[in-house]
Order: C-alpha cells, then sequence, then structure tokens
C-alpha cells in the first residue's frame, strides 16, 4: 500500500469519503513528515495541535455527508496569509512574531470547506524573491537534487524557487497534500516548475486579496500549489470567492473547475508566442516547449503562432510596478503599532532603527526603488511610463486572444539553481520571472505544470495563459499536457531518517 | 473695486487663496464602518482597517461619496463621474498606514464659483478649483507623559473634503465671507456640521502679495486654522510681513507656516527644501470611483433650498428687506426657525405670509436675536418655541396688544417660559380699543393740561406725542395707539 502522504488531494478526498482513511490519520502522517522533514525548513510554524483538532471536525463532516472537495485535507499555508491568533509575518523579522485577530478569506473559504492547517510555510521576505533565499527565517531546500552523470545525486542544496519556496517544498516533500501560494510576479508558478508541481494563479480578482500581507496590490494573487491539475481545480474552486472586503475581488460566480476537466481540447487554438524565445534559454528548455507543442497537436488542439509585442518591456515594467507598490505598502511597518520596534533618540531615529533592523536586503532594494520611482520629477519617466506599457501589454494579449484560446510557454527560464548561485546578482534573480510575469501584469489567469526533467534530471515546467476569468479552459488544457508528460517523478528523500 | 495696501514704496495688493477641509458628516469613516462620534474615549472607535493591520483593504464608503457630491451641487460646481483615489505618502506616528488616502488628479469635484456679499453690499465671485475627499489622519498626543507622545485613532480613517479654492480672494474680508459661505453651504446640505471648535472645519490660508497688476508672488502656507476671526488674523498678519521683506528688499520664501493665536503672529513650519515628496500614485486597493449622471440627478433632487434661492424667495416672494434676508439665510437653522414661524403665524391669523414676514422677520432678527444674544445661547436652544413665537407676534397682528406690551410680554416669556397668552390674561395687558374708554381719559387729560392744549393750538405740534405718552401711561401702555391717534387729533385740533 502506498504511503497516504503519497496520495493526490483528489485521491486523499475520494479515500475519506470511501471511509478507507480518515482525516485524523492522514493528519497524523504529515505531522510526523513533517517532523522527519524540518531540514528543509519548509515550515516557519507547525501547528499540530489545530491540524488535528480540524481534521476532527473534518472527520465529522466527512461522516455527516457534509465533505467537500476540500474537507479532511491537510494543507500548508504560505505565512504571507493572515491566520488567526497563528504566527503571520510574510517571512519578516519586521512583523516579528506577528499574530494577528483576523483570518484572510481565502484561508477562511478553506476552513470553512473542511481543510486543515498543518502550519505556515516559509517564504522570501515580503515575497520579494525567487528563490527563497531572503526569508528571516532562513532559505528553504529543494528538496530535488540534481542527478550527476555518475548517477548519484549532488549533495548541494537547491532553491525551490521563490517566492512560494516553502509551500513548494512542503508539497514536493510529501510535507502536506497541497499549499496555498501567492503570485505577484510568478511566485507561484516558477516555484511549481522548479519542484514538479503544478501551481496556479487565477485571474486578478478572483480571490479576496483581504488579509494577505500586501506587497505589490494590482498584482498579488492567491492560488493553489498541487502535485496534479485535478487537485489544482479542486483547491481553486475553495478558495476563489467574491469579496466585499476587497474593492479589487470580482463578483462572478466561481465554477465547479474539476467539471471543465474533460481531457478534451480538440479544436483548441494554442497560441505560440514568439518573442517568448529567450537568447541563451538551455536547450533542454526550448525542447521541452516543443515536445508540450506537439502534445497538443496530438490531442488535437490547432498551433498558432502569435506576437505579444510588448514582451521585452514586460520585466523592467514589473520592478518598477511591483516596487512602487510595494514602498507604499510597506510604510505601514514602522514600529509604532506592531511588529518590532527598536527605539531610538526620536521618532524618526526609531523608525529608522526599526526599517533598518526589521527589513532584510531584497526589501530594502525593493523600498528604495519604489520610493525613486514614484519621486517628484521621476514619476512621469518611471512609474507612469511602466503603467502605459503595462495597458500595451494587457492589450498584446486581447489581441491575442482573438485568435486563440490559450497561450503555451516555458514556465521558467532554468531549472532550479543551487543555492547561493545568484544571490548575490539581482538581475539575474529577477529574470526567473520572465515568461510569468506579462500574466501578472495583464492580470490574466496562468498554471505551471511539471512536463519533464533537464539533464540532470531537475524538475521543468510548462506554462499556460488563460483568458481573464477563464480558468476552465488552462485548467483542461493544463490536464491534457500533464497526460501527455506522464510526469512521475519524485525527488529521492535525502533528508530526515530517510 | 480694487484694494490695495499702501507701503512705504507704493501699492501692494494681496493674493489669498484658501485650502477648506470639512469633515464629512458620516456615521462610519471614509474606508471602514468605524464610528465617527465626537469625544470619545482615545483608541475606541479603530478597526483593523483604520490601525492598519497587515493584510486589511479600503472599501469606499458610499455615504461619504453621496455627501461629497451633494457639497459639490451645493456649491453649483461640476461633479466628475469618474474620480481615483491617490496614496499621499509620508510617515508620522499618527498616520498607521503610512498614507493618506486622497484624490490628486482627479477629484469627486471640479471647478466653479461661488458669490459672496461684502460689508458695503457689493457682491464678488470666487473661484473653486476643486473638492476632493481624503482620510483624515489620527492625533498624536504630546502632554499625556513627559517624554513620550501617546497616539489616538480614533479620528484616523475619518473623510474629510478639501475644498481648494482658486486665488482670487484679495482681502481678508473676502476670505472671511468666502469661508462663511462655504460653511453655509455644507450646513444647508447637511454634509458637514460646520463646528469648528471641533475641528470640523479649518482652513490652510495661502497668502501672497504683489504690485497690482503684476504676476502673482511667492506664497506662503498656513496650516489648520481652526476659526473665521484667527484666518482673517493670519492674512492681516501675512500680509504684513511679506510687504515688510519685499520692502526691505528681500524675498518671501514658499514655505509652511503655523498660526499662533496667543500672539496673533505665523511662524516658520518648514520651508520649501524640506517640503514632503508625497509620492502620489494611484491606490491600487480601490478601482477608480465611478457613478451615474442619474446617481447625481438623484442627490440634486434630495438636496434643501440653497441660501441664495431662499434669500431672493424672501426678498422677491414675502417682501422680507435685503438685510433681513441676509441674515436671516446665513445661519440654516435661523432661516428655519423664521420659516416655521412665520407658517405657524399665517395659520393662527389666517393672513397671507407676505403680509406678515417682515414683522416676523424684524421680531426674529431684533428681539429674538438679542435675546439669544445675551443669554450666549443659539437658535436651536432658543428658551421660547415657535408656538409661542406665533402666539406672541398674532397677539399683535390681531391688535390684542401693541408693540410695547408685546416687548414686556416677550421678556416675562424668556424669564417663565410661559405662553404669551397666558402672560397677557394674568397680568391685564390686553390693549384697550374701547373708544368710548379711551375718549374719557384723552378728556380728562386735556382738561387737566390746558396750558399745553394752548400751546400745541398756537403751533407747537410735537405736544401731540405729549399727549399720547398721557394716554399711554394712564392705561400703562395697553391703550391702542391708533385708536389713541384718531381720537385726540379731532380733539387738539378743536
Amino acid at each position: 500500500m502506498t504511503k497516504l502522504t503519497e496520495l493526490t488531494l483528489a485521491e486523499a478526498r475520494d479515500g475519506m469519503v470511501k471511509g478507507d482513511f480518515t482525516s485524523r490519520e492522514l493528519t497524523e502522517q504529515y505531522l510526523s513528515n513533517m517532523e522527519q522533514g524540518r531540514e528543509l525548513n519548509s515550515y516557519i510554524v507547525e501547528t499540530a495541535d489545530i491540524a488535528l483538532n480540524m481534521a476532527d471536525k473534518a472527520d465529522q463532516m466527512i461522516r455527516g455527508g457534509n465533505a467537500t472537495g476540500m474537507t479532511g485535507i491537510p494543507i500548508a499555508v504560505k505565512d504571507l496569509y493572515c491566520t488567526k491568533d497563528v504566527h503571520s509575518a510574510s517571512a519578516s523579522h519586521i512583523l516579528n512574531g506577528f499574530k494577528p485577530k483576523y483570518e484572510s478569506t481565502v484561508t477562511a473559504n478553506l476552513w470553512q470547506d473542511g481543510a486543515v492547517m498543518l502550519g505556515k510555510t516559509n517564504m522570501d521576505e515580503f515575497a520579494m524573491g525567487s528563490s527563497n533565499e531572503t526569508s528571516y527565517y532562513g532559505p528553504v531546500k529543494n528538496p530535488w537534487r540534481a542527478t550527476k552523470e555518475n548517477g548519484t545525486l549532488e549533495t548541494k542544496d537547491y532553491v525551490p524557487g521563490g517566492s512560494s519556496g516553502g509551500s513548494v517544498a512542503a508539497v514536493a516533500g510529501d510535507l502536506a497534500v497541497a499549499a496555498t501560494g501567492t503570485d505577484t510576479g510568478g511566485s507561484i508558478r516558477q516555484p511549481a516548475a522548479f519542484t514538479g508541481l503544478v501551481g496556479m494563479k487565477p485571474t486578478y480578482g478572483r480571490c479576496s486579496r483581504w488579509g494577505m500581507i500586501a506587497f505589490a496590490s494590482s498584482l498579488d494573487q492567491a492560488g493553489p500549489i498541487t502535485k496534479t491539475v485535478r487537485d489544482a481545480a479542486i483547491m481553486m474552486e475553495s478558495m476563489a470567492s467574491y469579496d466585499v472586503k476587497d474593492s479589487t475581488s470580482v463578483e462572478r460566480t466561481v465554477p465547479n473547475y474539476e467539471h471543465a476537466l474533460t481531457g478534451d481540447i480538440r479544436g483548441m487554438k494554442i497560441g505560440i508566442p514568439k518573442e517568448y524565445r529567450m537568447d541563451g534559454m538551455p536547450s533542454a528548455i526550448e525542447k521541452l516547449w516543443q515536445q508540450g507543442i506537439a502534445w497538443m497537436k496530438a490531442a488535437g488542439a490547432e498551433i498558432i503562432d502569435i506576437s505579444l509585442p510588448h514582451t521585452k518591456y514586460a520585466l523592467p515594467t514589473y520592478y518598477i510596478v511591483a516596487p512602487a507598490e510595494a514602498s507604499s505598502n510597506l510604510a505601514r511597518y514602522d514600529g509604532v503599532k506592531y511588529g518590532l520596534r527598536v527605539e531610538g533618540d526620536s521618532l524618526d531615529g526609531m523608525y529608522k532603527n526599526t526599517r533598518a533592523e526589521g527589513f532584510g536586503h531584497e526589501v530594502k532594494r525593493r523600498i528604495l526603488i519604489g520610493t525613486y520611482v514614484l519621486s517628484a520629477g521621476y514619476y512621469d519617466a518611471y512609474y507612469l511610463k511602466a503603467q502605459k506599457i503595462r495597458t500595451l501589454i494587457a492589450q498584446d494579449f486581447a489581441k491575442a486572444y482573438e485568435k486563440v484560446d490559450v497561450i503555451l510557454t516555458p514556465t521558467a527560464p532554468s531549472a532550479a539553481f543551487a543555492m547561493g548561485e545568484k544571490s548575490d546578482d539581482p538581475i539575474a534573480m529577477y529574470l526567473n520571472d520572465i515568461f510569468t510575469v506579462p500574466a501578472s501584469l495583464a492580470g490574466l489567469p496562468a498554471i505551471s505544470v511539471p512536463a519533464g526533467l533537464s539533464q540532470d534530471a531537475m524538475p521543468l515546467g510548462l506554462h499556460l495563459i488563460g483568458r481573464a476569468f477563464d480558468e476552465e479552459t488552462i485548467l483542461r488544457a493544463a490536464q491534457v499536457l500533464e497526460h501527455a508528460a506522464g510526469f512521475t517523478a519524485k525527488p529521492k528523500v535525502w533528508w530526515g531518517d530517510k | 473695486m480694487a484694494k490695495y495696501i499702501q507701503g512705504a514704496t507704493g501699492d501692494w495688493e494681496v493674493v489669498i487663496g484658501l485650502e477648506i477641509h470639512a469633515q464629512v458628516s458620516s456615521e462610519a469613516k471614509l474606508f471602514s464602518g468605524s464610528s465617527t462620534k465626537f469625544g470619545s474615549e482615545p483608541n475606541t472607535q479603530v478597526s483593523f482597517v483604520c490601525s492598519a493591520m497587515p493584510g486589511m483593504l479600503p472599501v469606499i464608503n458610499e455615504e461619504c461619496i453621496r455627501q461629497a457630491v451633494r457639497t459639490g451641487l451645493a456649491m453649483g460646481c461640476k461633479i466628475n463621474l469618474r474620480s481615483v483615489f491617490d496614496r499621499k505618502n509620508y510617515f508620522y506616528a499618527d498616520l498607521p498606514q503610512g498614507y493618506q488616502i486622497s484624490q490628486f488628479k482627479d477629484p469627486i469635484v471640479g471647478e466653479g464659483v461661488i458669490t459672496v456679499e461684502l460689508e458695503d453690499g457689493s457682491t464678488k465671485d470666487i473661484g473653486v478649483e476643486r473638492l476632493h475627499l481624503e482620510q483624515d489622519a489620527g492625533k498624536s498626543m504630546h502632554d499625556q507623559h513627559p517624554s513620550q507622545t501617546y497616539v489616538d485613532l480614533n479620528r484616523s480613517g475619518v473623510a474629510l473634503m478639501e475644498i481648494v479654492s482658486m486665488p482670487d480672494m484679495r482681502s481678508a474680508e473676502e476670505a472671511g465671507a468666502y469661508f462663511r459661505k462655504i460653511r453655509t453651504l455644507v450646513r444647508y446640505a447637511g454634509t458637514c456640521d460646520g463646528n469648528m471648535d471641533q475641528g470640523s472645519m479649518r482652513a490652510d490660508v495661502n497668502v501672497s502679495v504683489r504690485r497690482p497688476g503684476a504676476e502673482l508672488g511667492i506664497r506662503s502656507e498656513t496650516k489648520n486654522v481652526n476659526s473665521i476671526r484667527f484666518m482673517m488674523q493670519v492674512i492681516e498678519f501675512e500680509t504684513r510681513r511679506q510687504i515688510d521683506i519685499l520692502e526691505d528688499g528681500g524675498e518671501v520664501d514658499q514655505e509652511t507656516r503655523q498660526f499662533d493665536p496667543a500672539t496673533g503672529t505665523t511662524s516658520s513650519l518648514r520651508s520649501k527644501e524640506e517640503a514632503h515628496d508625497y509620492r502620489y500614485f494611484p491606490d491600487p486597493d480601490l478601482l477608480p470611483l465611478e457613478f451615474s449622471q442619474a446617481f447625481v440627478d438623484e442627490l440634486a433632487k434630495g438636496l434643501p433650498e440653497l441660501p441664495d434661492a431662499k434669500k431672493s424667495r424672501l426678498i422677491n416672494d414675502l417682501g422680507v428687506s435685503e438685510y433681513n434676508a441676509g441674515v436671516l439665510v446665513a445661519e440654516k437653522e435661523n432661516a428655519d426657525y423664521f420659516e416655521d414661524l412665520l407658517g405657524e403665524l399665517t395659520q393662527k391669523t389666517g393672513k397671507d405670509k407676505d403680509k406678515l414676514a417682515t414683522q416676523a422677520a424684524n421680531w426674529v432678527i431684533v428681539d429674538l436675536f438679542g435675546a439669544l444674544k445675551k443669554a450666549g445661547k443659539s437658535i436651536t436652544e432658543s428658551p421660547v418655541s415657535i408656538q409661542h413665537a406665533a402666539e406672541l407676534l398674532s397677539l399683535q397682528v390681531d391688535g390684542t396688544i401693541s408693540g410695547r406690551i408685546a416687548k414686556d410680554v416677550f421678556e416675562i416669556m424668556l424669564k417663565t417660559g410661559s405662553s404669551p397668552e397666558q402672560i397677557v390674561e394674568e397680568k391685564g395687558l390686553k390693549q384697550v380699543s374701547d373708544t368710548g374708554a379711551i375718549e374719557a381719559m384723552i378728556d380728562e387729560i386735556l382738561d387737566s393740561n390746558q396750558g399745553k392744549v394752548e400751546q400745541y393750538r398756537a403751533g407747537k405740534d410735537k405736544l401731540f406725542g405729549f399727549f399720547v405718552g398721557q394716554v399711554m401711561k394712564k392705561t400703562q401702555g395697553k391703550a391702542n395707539p391708533q385708536v389713541v391717534n384718531q381720537l385726540l387729533r379731532p380733539k387738539l385740533d378743536g
């Protein structure tokens, strides 16, 4: 018998409903895996008592015939979500042990459906990073390690991607069935690709941002990180909702996403944007992309070459808009009301001491960039221009969707890299987001699907971008891709007692 | 008429612009459901949103939007169907978010013109540039602890309307008249209580001086002036200060200043170099605010009659003098009192309003306002109810009491709160209109003042008043003066 912790979300759900095992049994196994997997540093806080309590309640729901897709499913929650009375600090020292008195809408939706919280996962500080090396709580280790030519596993550590690095490491290492992530410029999709998982960012406005610690408000969006596309569909349905407390959330009925998984994409028009062919991109990535095109074609889809002419401006645009918003969003962390306070000889002194000690390097870098681009005399040249380009990028997509239903690209320009390899080179780090950022700027739904391995056996992902609020089409296409790729590889366990 | 100020080196002209901050009358704050009640214990009206807890988001309070539109309509300004909320970024302990949500490029209300009346009876048009909505900050309390500052967030997030004028005012008087007019308008519209003691209205005063006809000079901005008197003091002081600097060959600094009510002077708060760079940008947590013309039309329909319209109706339909009409409409409560009184009086006497309005207006302005002023009370605290006031005037209209007696009755009403009818009854103050009784009295008086009668007949007309006075004295003022006149003249003229 397979271990319960190797089941997918859908399998676990079905097993519990059939009465094969209880949520408590499943949860206990996960808690034990978490203990074994502490070396990965994927969790900042483990909430075993809460988990068992929630599992018992879920078991009651199941026995009462009130199970939903998420009932009894043990999940990990990114530290960026405010969870009532539980550590919620976006992995920043400035929120030093902050425990909110409120529950984010997305997690409240999940608990309402009977999901079980295992703990809060590590992440890049305030979601700023692509390798999970900027956390105050230390870097997260990717459960995957490259395979050397002689067939043995590398002994060095690899990054899990970021910023939802703790969430992907937990799911890839079987320390959670699934996890919530958040995606501002690729923070769900890139780490999912780096760890052989499915990561989905829905349309901006699909999930409420209420209770999510803000990074860049016009880009932040919640989404699921799961082992399969079906799992993503189930979890997405629970997370999504219209929320009057978030003025940017959109009032639209949440469909049954699992029903969208028909396996039939015949006649679907798949766009291939020529601008996503990057110089110096590893051949494995290019090969995988071609393979993806071939799989879609074989499944009956029509492949159409398209152009998204403003793609090359997406990354610089993103690195103006996101830091601008962040510089303002992070102003509230001033030592006055909650979190860290480092005293000073004046109010300004206290601000300086608190923020100097409370924020890490990457966060400071982005506050500086953001403050600069909003400053008098620079606003028009940077922020305003970036907003205009953002509109052009959205128009590129709108035009493309007159001809195609879905756009297929690689998720990231490389496989997971070794820890420390890019941490001194912010530009190289920012390039990780090159394929994910355009969809973020346009507010479109996108999903990363594990589709193959690099030469040294590290996972690679393919990326599907859809029309606004058409999550169903990308889920359907993603599942076809998933089946065609037949990705079954799992990381070899090198941590804990093995 | 240009009003120039004489300096040592020639004439100067002062140019004034006002930014008036008016607190929106609303139960809840601009972006959260917390109460806006004044005077509560510190930090008892603070939500997760107003304290800027992580992950909290603003949600527009629609009532505040309606209030801003009503105000814009009352001022006759353009209403913008699309406006944008921006973040104004700066650090301060009582600003929990580290930014104030305001409107920068696209305010909810655009341009308009306010006509004000000046003491010499002339009018002047003053342009309004815009009205925008913004959040108030909290309050830093420096006097609660020897070395620490406490912060009260009750005000944090309360909705303010910032009403920005054009630099169209040329004297402290004009600025005062403009401020009063705005205050009158928001109070009529019910969008701000105009209570300056509680900080519901305050102004940032921009002052510059120039040679008549020259380009605009460099201005100073004096912040948070919370009374009209102080505002006028600021203008006088700044005008003199700037003229002195310029006449000494110096340059006025563009700076932010503060007013000290104790000395009536202003002092520098921060220079242009120290000015904040607020880094305005559209708040990504809020979508642009859009509404339809139908929404605006509906609000326009709900507005009460506004002071200018009311004033012209009082003058043209009711025959109230221009001066009296101006006094009555300046405060909505006064106008309401007057109109209610007139309505009641019309019912009691069966006469038309226009026949009664002048008398009622005079009584309200002279008698009632005089009494209120003496008692230090406002009209809403008037010790004389509309019913009693109408009764009093009605007794005069139907000839039951004379105007003189009415004044006495009013004094008693103020002291006792009794109804005028009761007072007249109890004290026997009814006017004597019985011609027989008055005639007898006149005869008696003429008899005992033969000498004066002779003098009168010899041409000393002025003595007529003496005889009237004697009759009044004899009747303790109760004789109907008209009857006395009618009877007295033929008898004297022989």
